[in-house]
């Protein structure tokens, strides 16, 4: 069992946690639309990505391995990965990243005052800073997630793994008088995936698809070594 | 001893028309340095040219920098005063001034950096409904109490000294700054019991700011240190940080002596065996500074923990090479080639130069601790690339200009050297004879 494993007895109600199997996925970027679609993510436009602004809450890594003509592309969708022991939190001065008693690593837009340490100690990168006031190109403005923030310039802002979507399938549950069931919740990019490379769900609840298939053989975690014990479990590829 | 009196008290006459020319040059690169703040403010931080990774830069190194320069006056004063060193009487005060508006710059930085500077009161602990505290184990809170204790204590350090030569400006200098004077002179007569009260106060604050220098400069290091970040992840860099400050802040003490020397004629009190005295101590920080520079980037290479080496190649023979080098040459190679040579030390604008050379490599060096590490996170999909922009320029020039102008504006108020030190100096001097 690897180090990242170590916490999931920890006494609390669910354990959010995601699978990805790099095995399933094409690099399509699926996801990252549907993240930008879900939580309100600033449309950056040519000028800013060209400047290496442009704001993604997941990404799709894409890596060359081998010399031409024999090289293969590698895509890892990276995105926050939840840490159970996040260094973003300790740095922030005024807690504005902080972890909830649910295990994620939350963001509290209204508390940043934008010293963007917990950007630079974020291992994997995943943490995003508001250059400028956000903006929509009417009529994308129209489309705005009402369930979610919208940022101001000058603060953090990552992955939620869709909080507001956890907190739907928790109160829909709790209003039918049942615990939540194993793919009641599903975060937009999860969702959204053609090739169900993302799975996610409550690593607590020992039946779920989340929970068998983070025990699989060809499990890591991105940057084990450093011990902040992910939440997402990567599969490796299967290829040759 | 009229002479000392006339001689010390001279610089404090209304300046003339270069005086009037050189303040309103500053206070127009001031303003500049203001507007593009101000612009920054309005439309963003997008104006600088961070982006992921590289979330600290400009900002945050000048920050570093001017908390090293700031060393020169507790450094200097404090240790020397300590050491009951004689030949520190007629540097201390120019030192201390330097002390405190670096502090003053080094705080504004802060400012520049943070994305929501409009909500820094975050960072204080003070009461409030929702309850919520700022976060003390982040190291940023460690470094914002730290500048606070050092920006009072050494403004009392600078401030005890001078209330019998407030005293005596206030007794010779008539005009509007009579009155100022005489506040701030506390009502002091010279008598025993003044006398005792004051040395015991300066012998108490003297071994403390001492130790607040050095865990401050400490601190400011933990901000690096404290992280995971490849290169900033080091022990040494507390030390490191300390000593590569007092590096910068003896480099501007010369260029501070030569100034004062040259523009008011003080040759008769800041001597050649001064700049000598300097010199010497500008040696040791050298060697020093390299020892512990060697001695980490050795551990790094011999280490080949690919993360590390990244860094260590970029800095080495990659993209920042030629900032690299060129510090290596300002901070290590030309200050060892000329002080350690005595009459090279003797020649005030050769030193002056010499303390030009190692701020300009400091600045460098700020700047190079912050920018590789940040360009190499460990997935190196994200590897960037980072230059100021003009915005992050401008405020850098500004503010620069406005140590300066502090400073120009702080030597007409304050006499720059300590009279009743320099005097006592002399009765020390007489009685050994």
């Amino acid at each position: 069992m690897s180090a990242g494993q170590e916490k999931t007895t920890e006494a609390r109600p669910h354990r959010w946690q995601m699978v990805i199997d790099l095995d399933r996925c094409t690099g399509c970027e699926a996801c990252v639309v549907a993240c930008h679609a879900e939580n309100n993510i600033r449309i950056s436009g040519a000028q800013e990505a060209a400047e290496g602004r442009a704001i993604n809450w997941i990404r799709i890594e894409r890596y060359w391995e081998g010399e031409y003509p024999d090289v293969k592309a590698k895509f890892m969708p990276v995105l926050c990965q939840q840490c159970a022991d996040a260094p973003c939190e300790p740095v922030c001065p005024v807690y504005a990243s902080y972890h909830t008693p649910d295990g994620l690593n939350a963001q509290v837009y209204n508390r940043c005052i934008g010293v963007r340490y917990c950007g630079n100690n974020c291992p994997y990168t995943a943490r995003q800073f508001n250059w400028f006031d956000p903006h929509w190109d009417p009529p994308l403005q129209e489309q705005l997630n009402p369930d979610v923030t919208v940022r101001q310039n000058g603060i953090m802002e990552k992955c939620t793994f869709c909080v507001q979507r956890i907190r739907q399938g928790k109160e829909q549950a709790e209003r039918e008088g049942r615990p939540v069931r194993d793919g009641d919740i599903t975060p937009a990019c999860v969702q959204s995936c053609p090739s169900t490379a993302l799975v996610f769900g409550d690593g607590n609840d020992p039946d779920s698809q989340v929970a068998q298939m983070s025990k699989s053989r060809r499990g890591f975690h991105l940057l084990e070594s450093l011990g902040t014990h992910p939440a997402i479990t990567y599969l490796k590829r299967l290829d040759e | 001893m009229p002479a000392i009196n006339r001689d010390l008290l001279a610089p404090l006459a209304p300046g003339g028309h270069g005086y009037v020319l050189l303040v309103v040059f500053l206070s127009a690169i001031v303003s500049a340095g203001a507007g593009a703040w101000i612009y920054q403010i309005e439309t963003g931080m997008g104006q600088t040219n961070l982006h992921p990774p590289i979330f600290w830069s400009a900002y945050i190194a000048s920050f570093v920098y001017w908390i090293g320069v700031s060393h020169s006056g507790t450094f200097i004063s404090g240790v020397l005063r300590l050491s009951k060193a004689e030949w520190r009487r007629p540097i201390t005060r120019i030192a201390e001034l330097m002390t405190i508006i670096s502090v003053v710059i080094a705080t504004l930085f802060v400012f520049y950096h943070l994305g929501r500077s409009w909500r820094w009161y975050y960072l204080i602990p003070y009461p409030n409904q929702r309850e919520i505290w700022p976060d003390f184990r982040s190291p940023l809170m460690w470094d914002a109490t730290a500048v606070f204790t050092y920006a009072t204590a050494s403004t009392i350090y600078l401030y005890l000294p001078l209330i019998p030569d407030f005293a005596l400006a206030r007794d010779r200098i008539g005009g509007w700054r009579r009155p100022i004077y005489a506040a701030l002179s506390l009502g002091w007569q010279g008598s025993q019991q003044q006398w005792q009260a004051l040395n015991t106060a300066i012998r108490i604050i003297t071994p403390l700011i001492v130790m607040v220098m050095i865990s401050v400069h400490s601190i400011v290091g933990y901000d690096f240190g404290m992280s995971l970040v490849p290169g900033w992840h080091t022990s040494i860099i507390a030390p490191y940080f300390v000593v590569g400050a007092v590096h910068s802040g003896l480099g501007m003490v010369a260029i501070g002596l030569y100034v004062v020397r040259r523009t008011y004629r003080l040759e008769t009190y800041i001597r050649l065996e001064h700049f000598d005295k300097l010199g010497k101590l500008m040696v040791v920080m050298t060697l020093t500074l390299a020892y512990l520079y060697f001695s980490d980037q050795l551990t790094v290479w011999y280490g080949k923990v690919p993360d590390h080496m990244a860094v260590l190649h970029s800095v080495m023979s990659g993209t920042f090479a030629v900032p690299q080098w060129t510090m290596i040459t300002l901070i290590y190679v030309l200050p060892l080639l000329t002080l350690t040579i005595p009459a090279f030390r003797h020649w005030p604008l050769g030193m002056m130069l010499i303390g030009l050379s190692i701020n300009v490599g400091m600045y460098i060096e700020r700047m190079l601790i912050l920018i590789p590490p940040l360009s190499h996170p460990r997935l190196s999909y994200n590897w960037s690339d980072y230059f100021p922009s003009w915005v992050e320029l401008t405020i850098m020039a500004g503010s620069f200009a406005l140590a300066v102008l502090l400073y120009v504006l702080a030597v007409k108020f304050v006499p720059i050297i300590s009279i009743w030190e320099e005097k006592e100096g002399h009765l020390h001097g007489r009685e050994s004879q």
